[in-house]
């Protein structure tokens, strides 16, 4: 399919205005379409984001796979860890559409201009970290997503069904693994806590920056692309896990956690954005690491897919060279 | 979108053996659901040929037994109609209401 | 010698720990779709792997179930073959090792579907179509290494040369495998050689990879003699396990 080229003429306010009204209208944005060259880009910067928060999100996790715990555990974690990987896949496909080429994304990912969520910066350092990642860092994706596969570009709202589908199973077997651990030994139900400590607030700015702070949801938001804001999606995912963290008695982190009867929200304390921001501009614990191992693994495979392309260029040929003949 | 395939079949394999970078060509993937509905358009994969091409969707695509059957085809063969077509192709098939069994009379009582 | 216990652990013993190698991969493949393709072979033998070793503690009689025999026995009470406890090296060995791995499983497995044990039978029948598709899988990148460029043509003849001589042992018949042969419940490892053989000659010569002369093939997993490497794959595989006795997970 030929994907959308990026237009150079000035858009013409009219057509912005019939584009935007069939969004108001509820339909959806097809690769050949024709859209603003604003929101192809919003759309390619917010696709390929996630599909590289997928692929990173992998190696947190990957960091677990030799040694989780029982043989259960092990299938688990290497099959939802290879669900991120097609994840992973298919919003490049879907960000294809748009004109893209997934070599090109990567190569923005490998370089360090693209961004990936700041959270797989953050290291696993024990084996309740797994059932963390799956129960809060799943779990806020997926608030995300849900929202997501309603977007306004087909695409990529097609590939968030499909994810969404898949995802299930993610947080439940991280919130099971918390559950286990809570009420295991006192050193499981230490280690378990202990990820809830360190991830609850990286797992909040998961959502990005207050709706205040947030220079492009007004845009997204009026072209269908997100349908909440991130205040609105992260209070949902707060009032959803504080009920699942007394469940499995463990203790949200927060001593201002407070809740609102009037709204019936529960009310957190002050996020860190200094944190945040640190983290974002590539300062967190991981940031060299996880970007050094994605470089790794794409240098040294660089001779595999050379070698692929070469087998699949000489039987080509080969193959023509028959027909002459 | 330029691919892989399409280059390198003019130049020596060898010479792709720069540090520079690869892209395998894009294909689209079809996969019959069980129970004899059509083949759906599930996503796509990259792949050098169809054998990788079927095995990568196989992989990708069908690994909780979406499908029992896959098609491949390279995105560059298939021919999509354009949104401008949108109103000449299918506008017409909106008022041919004798297409319908709705528009055909019968007696009451009458189980078809 | 309890020989269908000791038998399902070879069996157990090798599926686990190739398993093990292959999951190393994830997120670290050369591509996305492979990344993929080799956790999905990983999936499959780690779960047969869990399969059989329940199978093997079930015979055995003691108490223990598969993760106890995959998580608390040492290095020298592994029973794989060493060619699998190797480690990954680069996508060649993984791809190479794993040709030869998948077409004597698959042979294996297409013999055990036979077994006299239903239990063993419905593993392999099961086990059976995931070896297809990983013969499948593996014979296709072997052909495009051999057949790409020099650079993957000479790793791919490298990691033939290195393994090579870890292939003889995957024939090799003791005792245990005789006895369960004799009773119907296995299959003897050496009559699947000249089977694996023609399989695995016909690709490598597609391939254009040749077989070096090896004057001795390397044994003694079956014994539990095994490489150095293994006691650092069930170092970390193990670790966790370990470190906290009687706790479930």
């Amino acid at each position: 399919m030929t994907p959308n080229k990026p237009e150079t003429n000035t858009e013409d306010p009219a057509r912005i205005a019939g584009f935007e009204a069939r969004i108001a209208a509820g339909e959806t944005i097809e690769p050949k379409d024709w859209m603003p060259e604003r929101y192809r880009r919003q759309l390619v910067r917010m696709m390929s984001q996630h599909a590289h928060s997928e692929v990173v999100g992998m190696l947190p996790e990957g960091n677990w796979i030799t040694r989780a715990p029982t043989l259960r555990r092990k299938m688990s974690l290497l099959a939802k860890v290879q669900d991120e990987a097609g994840h992973g896949l298919y919003i490049y496909c879907g960000t294809e559409t748009l004109g893209v080429d997934r070599h090109e994304l990567i190569q923005q990912l490998l370089n360090g201009t693209a961004k990936y969520s700041s959270i797989f910066n953050y290291p696993t350092l024990s084996w309740a970290d797994i059932g963390a990642i799956g129960w809060l860092v799943d779990g806020a994706a997926i608030v995300n997503q849900t929202m997501l596969a309603k977007a306004s570009y087909g695409p990529y709202a097609r590939a968030m069904v499909r994810i969404c589908k898949e995802e299930n199973f993610h947080k439940r077997q991280g919130y099971e693994i918390m559950a286990t651990l809570s009420a295991g030994t006192p050193a499981q139900k230490r280690m378990a806590q202990d990820a809830l400590d360190r991830w609850w607030w990286p797992s909040l700015m998961m959502f990005g920056p207050h709706d205040t702070d947030s220079p492009n949801s007004d845009e997204l938001l009026r072209w269908g692309v997100k349908r909440k804001s991130n205040d609105e999606l992260r209070q949902r995912f707060i009032n959803l896990t504080v009920a699942q963290a007394k469940a499995i008695d463990l203790v949200i982190p927060d001593p201002q956690l407070a809740f609102d009867e009037k709204t019936q929200n529960w009310l957190i304390g002050p996020i860190d954005w200094d944190e945040f921001w640190r983290v974002v501009r590539g300062n967190g614990p991981c940031n060299q690491e996880r970007l050094a191992a994605r470089r790794q693994a794409h240098d040294d495979g660089e001779w595999v897919r050379v070698a692929a392309a070469a087998y699949a260029a000489k039987q080509a040929r080969a193959e023509s060279t028959s027909e002459a003949a | 979108m330029t691919t892989m395939a399409n280059d390198s079949t003019t130049r020596d394999a060898d010479a792709v053996t720069t540090p520079s970078d690869t892209q395998w060509p894009l294909w689209e993937v079809f996969v019959q659901p069980p129970g004899g509905a059509p083949h759906e358009h599930a996503g796509s994969v990259h792949a050098v040929d169809a054998e990788s091409a079927l095995q990568n969707a196989r992989d990708v695509y069908a690994r909780r037994g979406e499908g029992v059957s896959i098609w491949v085809v390279r995105s560059i063969a298939i021919t999509a109609s354009t949104p401008d077509d949108m109103g000449p192709f299918f506008d017409p098939g909106n008022d041919k209401p004798y297409r319908h069994p709705q528009f055909y009379k019968v007696p009451r009582g009458i189980r078809m | 010698m309890n020989a269908p216990f000791e038998y399902l652990l070879r069996l157990g013993d090798d599926r686990i720990i190739l398993g093990h190698r292959l999951s190393e991969w994830c997120g670290h493949a050369p591509i996305l779709e492979e990344d993929i393709a080799l956790a999905n072979i990983a999936l499959d033998l780690i779960g047969q792997a869990s399969l059989l070793l329940g199978l093997a503690g079930k015979i055995e009689g003691q108490g223990r179930d598969g993760d106890a025999l995959a998580y608390l026995r040492d290095a020298v009470e592994f029973r794989n073959a060493l060619l699998l406890e190797l480690p990954k090296g680069d996508f060649a060995v993984t791809i190479v090792r794993q040709l030869f791995f998948s077409v004597f499983a698959l042979l294996q497995a297409e013999a055990l579907e036979r077994s006299s044990d239903q239990e063993l039978a419905g593993i392999a029948a099961k086990a059976v179509k995931e070896f297809r598709y990983h013969v499948r899988h593996s014979a296709d990148w072997v052909l495009k290494l051999g057949g790409g460029t020099t650079e993957s043509q000479n790793r791919a003849q490298r990691a033939v040369d290195d393994l090579w001589r870890y292939t003889g042992e995957l024939f090799l018949a003791d005792d245990v495998d005789r006895a369960a042969a004799a009773s119907g419940f296995g299959v003897d490892p050496s009559t699947l050689e000249n089977a694996w053989s023609e399989t695995v000659r016909d690709v490598l010569a597609r391939a254009g990879l040749t077989i070096p002369d090896v004057s001795y093939m390397q044994r003694g997993g079956r014994t539990g003699r095994h490489t150095e490497h293994l006691g650092h794959l069930l170092g970390e595989m193990q670790i966790l396990a370990r470190s906290h006795p009687g706790a479930s997970w």
